[in-house]
């Protein structure tokens, strides 16, 4: 029994049964349904092997609204824990679990799927390409992403999930503080998962680079293609520090090595550093995208081009960079000098600049324009003052000497949400009522929608602004629970009542869906919103090849100009086209990978060398296999462009 | 036959080889700490620039600017980290 006792959860209780049961019934009614509906050859031809941007993005849109939801149960519990000073609800353990797994799920397996889903399906269509450059390789990246996810996620019901914090600082994180398998799980599964994005950087990187429409100069591109070029810059030099760390953690953990312990010449704040130079670079890799999307979303709702355009992608320039040059302000209190904390402040401060530029141009965008007021656009408009007061805050935690009192308090947790929320999550969210007629063939119901916003609004405020005053009144962050005379019982019970509002907002997210999915209107046209680039051009639903003609491009906004200005997007005759085969080897080298890291997680050493085997063996097949992919034939486009047309 | 003779490859090969040869002779010589960590470290960007242009042909396509932009990009944010790493862990502790 010695062998089974390490799958064991160390200190099971029975909330962790039950989600056990569920996971169970749960994976049982899936494979019953889909073998009631017959729906595996549909499942294994349509999906998972597929290698088409659109339906990649798809896929990596239901991860992350998945992955919200696991993460969103993290955060309720959290708050109910600490909503009551004494509270029992959880116990300390459970807590540090919580708090680890919502962090690494909000930002690596929500946030992160959220953007790439958002580049996968916009990025070939406003730059007017057929797919991305490399399409199998963007399959293998999502795959990769989820086993990654998977992995991770099983980790609470199978062995117990890291619980040092998602920065897992060392040494709290090593084998000396945490025994059990937790935090080998972290180890592996964002290590598998960072491999997928790395990938889909380089992928990003040359589709934007190579694949643009005859006529876009990179100073033509959409505001959202350029945020994600420098988005997919940023991950390119920042991955493989996450990387490097990752493994050296790894050995550490797993193989001895004394890399971050605190004797035989290691330096455990190496981690800390490291993990930041990663780290930083990570939250504008968020955070850029999100500003494309706004960028849109402003301009077409302002009926007007954007503001400042080349101030625009001059200031994403100059985050990219700066945003590698203020790691070091994340940990302020570790015992460097004043001068080193100096240096660190001010190129912190100086992000202030390009990012007030950005905002400065969204208001210049508004000003004069016949603005409406859609649902994207009401997030929009909410995100503005949030993020700026959230910006404002992070312009005080710049400040080193002032950082003694905030670090690691609630000021530190309601700044970074603050930021976050308004930030990434407004903009995701906008964009997913922005791009959903594109997607499915309808929109979602703009009253829901307009609600679920001010619901989202009014439960972030209550919930984030009383730990900015707790958090100045001394309240540690990770601290499972407080004494009644410490006097935080107030704000802790405001902030519950704000994230229990926000739950009610986000269910209200998965009603609208169904909700639009049953009622809503599929008489829509190609264009609903009104809006300035190519992806509006082309049908809805979009064909498989994305543009029958390759479109001609004079500005950063072709669509705009063909409706306003006579300006003749697809010129010329049909030609045949040639498209990706589907393959199947992503998907099954990514299940390989899935067992590798399960396996790695727990030193089952044979596993291991078996699956590596599996995966240099998928690399060789790969790398033998002819395969020039298929033509799409002119009579083909005719009927399928004809039938799409309606005539 | 002028066209047909790879020179610059041929140089090439040379030079690198006498880079090696320069940096072999840290070990083989006695001299301090500094001087050899120097000779090596100013020895191995030549190295790298050396392959880098020479035989990965860095700036024979249309592409060259991409390229050499991304070089140098990778390289200041490679330099920042150390140094700023340097700088926060070891000088200023």
């Amino acid at each position: 029994m010695d062998f089974f006792d390490r799958f064991a959860v160390p200190h099971p209780s029975l909330a962790i049964y039950a989600s056990m049961a569920a996971i169970g019934l749960t994976i049982i009614a899936v494979i019953a349904g889909l073998t009631y509906f017959k729906k595996w050859g549909y499942l294994w031809r349509e999906w998972l092997t597929t290698v088409d941007h659109k339906r990649i993005g798809i896929m990596y849109l239901l991860s992350a609204l998945l992955m919200l939801f696991r993460g969103g149960v993290d955060a309720i519990m959290m708050r109910a824990q600490l909503a009551v000073p004494e509270n029992t609800l959880l116990d300390a353990q459970h807590y540090n679990e919580i708090f680890t797994t919502h962090g690494i799920v909000m930002i690596l397996f929500m946030a992160m799927p959220f953007i790439m889903f958002f580049m996968n399906f916009v990025v070939p269509l406003q730059i007017g390409a057929r797919d991305v450059a490399f399409p199998r390789l963007n399959a293998l990246s999502f795959w990769l992403f989820f086993m990654g996810a998977m992995l991770f996620n099983i980790s609470f019901v199978v062995g117990g999930s890291p619980d040092a914090g998602w920065t897992s600082y060392f040494p709290l994180a090593g084998t000396e503080f945490s025994e059990s398998v937790g935090n080998n799980y972290y180890m592996i599964a964002i290590q598998i998962a960072g491999i997928g994005t790395l990938m889909t950087g380089i992928n990003f990187i040359t589709t934007i680079l190579k694949m643009r429409a005859p006529g876009m100069t990179l100073m033509k591109m959409p505001m959202f293609t350029w945020s994600a070029l420098i988005a997919n810059v940023i991950i390119v030099f920042a991955f493989p520090v996450l990387a490097v760390l990752l493994a050296m953690g790894t050995l550490d953990r797993q193989f001895g090595t004394n890399f971050f312990t605190m004797d035989n010449g290691g330096m455990d704040m190496l981690w800390a550093n490291i993990f930041w130079v990663w780290g930083h670079p990570e939250v504008y890799i968020l955070i850029l995208p999100a500003f494309g999307i706004y960028s849109e979303v402003i301009s077409t709702f302002a009926r007007r081009n954007l503001y400042g355009y080349k101030s625009m992608v001059g200031s994403m320039v100059i985050i990219s960079l700066l945003s590698f040059l203020v790691w070091a302000h994340h940990f302020f209190t570790m015992g460097q000098g004043a001068f080193t904390n100096s240096i660190f402040s001010i190129t912190t401060m100086a992000i202030a600049v390009p990012t007030g530029v950005k905002i400065f141009n969204w208001l210049l965008t508004l000003r004069k324009g016949k603005i409406v007021f859609t649902t994207p656009m009401l997030y929009s408009m909410l995100f503005i003052p949030l993020f700026t007061l959230g910006g404002v805050t992070g312009v005080m935690l710049a400040m080193s000497a002032a950082d003694y009192q905030y670090h690691n308090t609630m000021f530190l947790v309601a700044h970074f949400h603050n930021v976050i929320i308004p930030g990434v999550v407004y903009a995701m969210l906008a964009g997913l009522h922005y791009y959903w007629p594109k997607m499915f063939g309808f929109m979602l119901n703009e009253k829901i929608g307009k609600w679920t916003a001010w619901l989202l609004s009014i439960g972030f405020i209550l919930a984030f602004m009383p730990m900015y005053v707790s958090g100045l009144d001394g309240q540690a962050r990770r601290m499972y629970t407080y004494s009644e005379a410490a006097g935080f019982g107030l704000m802790n019970m405001i902030s519950f009542v704000g994230a229990a509002i926000m739950a009610i907002g986000f269910v209200l997210i998965v009603y609208n869906i169904y909700y639009s999915t049953r009622y809503e209107s599929r008489d829509i046209s190609n264009d609903p919103w009104d809006a300035r680039t190519l992806e509006w051009s082309t049908h809805t639903p979009v064909p498989e090849y994305n543009f029958a003609i390759l479109p001609d491009v004079r500005s950063n906004e072709a669509l705009w100009d063909a409706k306003k200005n006579g300006h003749v997007l697809f010129k010329g005759e049909y030609q045949k086209i040639h498209m990706p085969n589907n393959s199947g080897i992503p998907f099954i080298m990514s299940c390989i990978f899935f067992v590798w890291g399960f396996s790695f997680v727990f030193s089952l050493w044979i596993p291991v060398i078996l699956t590596t085997i599996g995966i240099f063996v998928c690399m060789a097949l790969r790398s033998f296999e002819q395969d020039h992919g298929r033509y799409i034939s002119v009579k083909e486009i005719e009927e399928t462009e004809t039938n799409l047309r309606g005539a | 036959m002028s066209q047909l003779f790879p020179m610059k490859q041929v140089l090439g090969f040379v030079f690198s080889l006498l880079l090696t040869t320069v940096a072999l002779a840290v070990y083989f010589l006695d001299m301090s700490f500094a001087a050899g960590m120097t000779i090596l470290l100013v020895t191995a960007f030549i190295q790298a620039g050396l392959q880098l242009v020479v035989f990965m042909h860095a700036g024979e396509t249309k592409d060259k600017s991409a390229i050499y932009t991304n070089v140098f990009y990778g390289l200041i944010i490679a330099l920042v980290t150390v140094f700023g790493t340097l700088l926060a862990m070891v000088w200023d502790m």
